[in-house]
């Protein structure tokens, strides 16, 4: 019975054990058919993922190309940077390694815990920089901790360096982290998060040249992100040089000229458009821009009512003033409505219906003719131009002068100023033109608007009598080893087709403004070179109730522009001082001294000393002297 | 001690297919470690070692007619389930877990020796379990206590691969022994509201992200589900021949964790491809369904209770760790039979083995 039992319970064992063998098999059977998913099926796809695993590219920042002044001279470079950067996945104790670098380099705690916080959706091999631009001795007392810092590697990049500090610093621009936005433009997807750009100004617009190429390692690392062996390795290719038309000496001497004051000049050659000095004034620090903006200085600058961080003299539109009635003399006279010896009355002010226009001059010019209408800078006499000529027949010829669009000088966020047309009021307010509204653009007030570009292109043109030429700031592009590479040429663009006879006329005007008795912009006489110009003080606001007290802000802009020698025109200049109430008293004094130094620069470098009579005590002195100029003039002007 | 007529009868297929493995499994964690810094002894050079001690334990298990383990088998629970809770208390703590247990000379993983014993413990209780048919709910609760106290303190430790281990061969034994389909239903419908108590009282926070990763392994590309993908990407990335010895890049660059050990399949896949695999398979395969042949031809109850437990657990070990590989189970740090390094996982293995041998050897004598 028992043995009976027994054997039937052997004989259902060995059935049981025949059917966990089926089982068995097909587990086995599914586990191969998951094998033959994976490795047959889908072998491709997994064969590219682990190619794509085990490499790295790391990529190799190019050092940027440098910007130099027309004779070569340095003014932003690079130098080393040293930053304190972790590696994550390397660091086995995140807050105790903190602790123990702030402690040794003296860091703040909370700001390495902030940026470690920051960078932590990143590759884990991707080093963190947790501090940048640390001191030399930073970097020797990490070098000396280095076996107790795990992780902790000391990088080296090149920062930007302005040789010159703040000299020029609208035009040179400054450079910062790419942002998402610039990423997404077409033409810079091959930036990474955290490359360098140019911001604004030359580093900006010539940031192809200047970025270079970057290099980069094709790493093989393990899946900790340590690297075991480099297989590829492309250098990067330094940028290229960018060679400025500006002139370093002469752009200082012009910045300084500003002392205080706010505002614009530009220096450009008439007879090719190289600009030789381009300055907004006050500048600021670009080496601070590439880095972390302290806060206090920040604050600063935008506390400064003088607005140092505008380049005024790209962005700056002003009403050009009387500069404007330069505009307006061409154009009567392309008009016939006026001559050489047309005169006006000037009782000091205009009647034009019900409104009246005052000069400048309460007591009136008097009997005035275009020279000296220029040189008194009469306001009459341009009211009665301008009414007879009516808005679009000025407009047209400051359209000859390529007026009211931008020049194209090559930075970015040119303004176009403005001149206005009574087809243009009525598309943009709906009324049609008023002739009262004509008398305020024939001397270069209401709508008319222009940049300092315009205004030093205006005076070239009329300097060269004719030709515009597109004012630039790049000379050539030079690679690292100083090859040029690209020439820029001057380029014209357009031709005004205005008598060379008329251009005479009113540039005998010009001469007589700086050079006659009465002329509004003695201030600018040299003593050796013939300086022809025309000042211009433009309105701020409409009223002002006393002389003395009118807040900084509502002061007149105080313009000059002004061309020189007289009799071969080499150099145009055109100076804006805002709110420096007057043309002659303000910006005569720059004009000088811009052109002062521009002659003393080519004389022969052998010359006795004292033999210019303007040596610097001698400007900063005019600067304070009054406006009119009384002083007796050169007797080798031309006469009228 | 061994009676000489027994070495006649020595498994030689048990052995050799054991051996195979073994050695496929030392030259693969030469390959594993190549990228490992030098130590003193290589681990591959320390495996040969484990494997010799193995062989060595193997052969001792032999010498002993394995009956006697019936008279000592609820001794040996007893002294495994105190030994569990003394690891908890004093256990040395190493990866997280406490599973360690140091003895002076040797350290020991209580929870390793309790795969055998739990074995030798169930077969003894289906040995003597006297009523014929399928198991009620009622015949079940003794051994589900039995087996409960080990695999709650183990789990407690945390190692949830051993506990389900552990849970497996128990189960697995308990199938061969025949259960009655109600019974099955029945703990279905209880097993779900114990899972949901599981999940919200026992299992540590890794190991539920452990089971949500292998559910969604996209869930963290870096974190626990990012050695699924790893490993997915090794095994798939060997294709039908493999990418050769020492060559496979997920390995050698070290994409894979623990590649030495629980994911030594996938450096195995990567360099030997589907072929490679198919061999290691077939070898694996072999290696239970022989132990299922030892099973069956026993032709005592308590022989091929234990033959029936030993290969569960070679199975269980097998298809676990080979899913968790290839990206069908979870993360569960189960070892590879004989292919893993690791001196714990080769030793009860051995031990495994050594009983197999036990039985094969004395099939003629009963």
């Amino acid at each position: 019975m028992k043995g009976q039992r027994f054997v039937r319970e052997v004989m259902e064992s060995k059935q049981r054990i025949l059917r966990i063998s089926f089982v068995v098999g097909a587990i086995f059977f599914l586990l191969l058919l998951r094998l033959w998913h994976l490795q047959i099926l889908n072998a491709d796809d997994y064969r590219s993922m682990s190619e794509n695993n085990r490499l790295r590219f790391v990529p190799v920042a190019a050092s940027r190309g440098a910007i130099m002044d027309r004779t070569g001279k340095v003014l932003v470079s690079n130098r080393p940077s040293f930053s304190l950067a972790v590696v994550p996945q390397e660091v086995k104790e995140k807050d105790s390694l903190l602790d123990h670098l702030a402690r040794l380099l003296g860091l703040d705690r909370a700001e390495l815990e902030d940026r470690w916080k920051k960078a932590m959706g990143r590759a884990k091999y991707y080093p963190i920089v947790l501090a940048s631009n640390i001191s030399r001795d930073q970097v020797e007392i990490i070098e000396e901790n280095r076996l107790r810092l795990p992780g902790v590697d000391i990088e080296m990049k090149p920062v930007r360096e302005y040789s010159s500090k703040t000299l020029a610093a609208h035009l040179l621009g400054y450079i910062g982290e790419v942002s998402e936005d610039e990423m997404n433009k077409k033409g810079l997807d091959e930036y990474n998060p955290g490359d360098y750009i140019g911001k604004n100004g030359i580093e900006r617009s010539w940031e192809h040249e200047l970025h270079g190429k970057d290099g980069g390692r094709q790493l093989e690392v393990d899946a900790r992100g340590r690297v075991l062996r480099t297989i590829t390795e492309s250098y990067p290719t330094v940028g290229n040089s960018v060679v400025l038309t500006i002139d370093a000496a002469l752009q200082q001497q012009a910045e300084k000229a500003f002392g205080d004051q706010a505002g614009a000049a530009v220096v450009m050659n008439v007879n090719t458009g190289e600009v030789l000095a381009f300055v907004s004034y006050p500048t600021f620090d670009p080496a601070l821009f590439s880095g972390k903006l302290p806060a206090d200085v920040w604050k600063s600058y935008l506390d400064d009512k003088r607005h140092p961080l505008e380049n005024k003299a790209l962005t700056g539109q002003y009403p050009p003033g009387s500069t404007f009635k330069i505009i307006t003399a061409l154009a009567g006279l392309e008009e016939g409505k006026l001559t050489e010896n047309s005169t006006v009355n000037c009782t000091g002010s205009y009647k034009l219906g019900s409104s009246t226009f005052k000069c400048w001059n309460k007591r009136g010019h008097g009997t005035t003719n275009l020279k000296k209408a220029l040189r008194e800078s009469c306001d009459v006499f341009f009211y009665q131009l301008g009414e007879q000529l009516g808005v679009d027949q000025i407009a047209k010829t400051a359209k000859k002068f390529m007026l009211g669009a931008p020049m194209g000088i090559g930075l970015a966020n040119e303004k176009p100023g403005m001149i206005p047309t009574a087809e243009w009021k009525l598309k943009r307010f709906g009324k049609r033109w008023y002739h009262g509204e004509t008398l305020p653009v024939a001397i270069g007030q209401g709508y008319v608007l222009m940049t300092p570009i315009q205004l030093v292109s205006m005076i070239a043109t009329v300097a060269n009598e004719g030709t515009v030429y597109r004012p630039f700031l790049v000379k050539r592009i030079v690679d690292s080893e100083g090859k040029t590479l690209k020439e820029f040429k001057p380029e014209v663009m357009g031709r005004t087709g205005i008598a060379p006879a008329n251009f005479r006329l009113v540039k005998q005007g010009l001469f007589s403004v700086v050079n006659d008795p009465g002329g509004t912009g003695g201030v600018a006489r040299l003593t050796d070179v013939l300086v022809a110009g025309k000042t211009g003080t433009s309105q701020v606001v409409k009223m002002r109730d006393s002389k003395r007290s009118t807040p900084y802000q509502y002061r007149d802009h105080a313009l000059f522009v002004a061309f020189a020698p007289y009799d071969k025109p080499e150099i145009a200049v055109a100076v804006v001082v805002e709110h420096g109430e007057h043309g002659g008293s303000a910006a005569g004094p720059i004009v000088r001294r811009v052109l002062q130094a521009y002659f003393d620069s080519k004389k022969p470098v052998s010359k006795p000393v004292g033999s210019s009579t303007a040596p610097e005590e001698d400007d900063s002195q005019s600067e304070d002297q009054p406006p009119v100029n009384n002083q007796a003039a050169p007797v080798d002007g031309p006469n009228d | 001690m061994i009676d000489r007529r027994l070495l006649t009868n020595i498994d030689w297929m048990l052995v050799g297919l054991v051996v195979i493995i073994s050695l496929l499994g030392i030259l693969n964690i030469y390959s594993a470690t190549a990228p490992y810094k030098i130590i003193a002894t290589p681990y591959y050079i320390k495996q040969i070692y484990w494997l010799l001690a193995g062989m060595l334990i193997a052969f001792a298990v032999c010498t002993v007619d394995y009956h006697i383990l019936e008279d000592f088998s609820y001794g040996l629970y007893g002294i495994l389930v105190v030994l569990l809770v003394v690891v908890l208390v004093v256990g040395r703590r190493s990866m997280g877990a406490t599973r360690w247990l140091n003895l002076g000379v040797v350290n020991i993983q209580p929870s390793e020796l309790m795969k055998i014993v739990i074995i030798i413990t169930f077969a003894r209780f289906f040995n003597n379990f006297q009523s014929v048919g399928g198991l009620t709910v009622k015949d079940v609760l003794f051994p589900l206590g039995i087996l409960a106290v080990p695999t709650l303190l183990i789990m407690k430790q945390p190692d949830l691969g051993t506990a389900i281990l552990v849970i497996l061969i128990a189960v697995s034994m308990t199938i061969y022994r025949g259960v009655r389909w109600s019974t099955v239903l029945t703990f279905s419908l209880v097993t779900i509201p114990m899972a949901w108590l599981g999940w919200s009282h026992f299992l540590r926070p890794y190991q539920k992200n452990r089971i949500l990763d292998f559910l969604n392994p996209e869930r963290s590309r870096l974190g626990s589900g990012y050695h699924i993908i790893q490993s997915k990407i090794a095994v798939g990335s060997g294709g039908f021949l493999g990418k050769g010895f020492v060559k496979g890049t997920q390995s050698q660059l070290r994409f894979l964790p623990e590649q030495h050990t629980d994911f030594a399949f996938s450096v195995f896949a990567e360099e030997w491809g589907f072929v490679g695999c198919l061999v290691l398979i077939i070898l694996y395969l072999s290696l239970v369904l022989w132990g299922l042949n030892i099973a069956r031809r026993c032709n005592d109850r308590f022989g091929a209770l234990l033959a029936i437990g030993v290969t569960a657990m070679l199975f269980w070990h097998i298809v676990i760790n080979m899913g968790m590989v290839i990206g069908m189970f979870p993360v569960v740090g189960v070892p590879m039979p004989f292919f893993s390094y690791g001196g714990t996982s080769m030793i009860t293995s051995m031990v495994g083995i050594g009983i197999l041998q036990n039985i094969s050897m004395r099939r003629f004598m009963f």
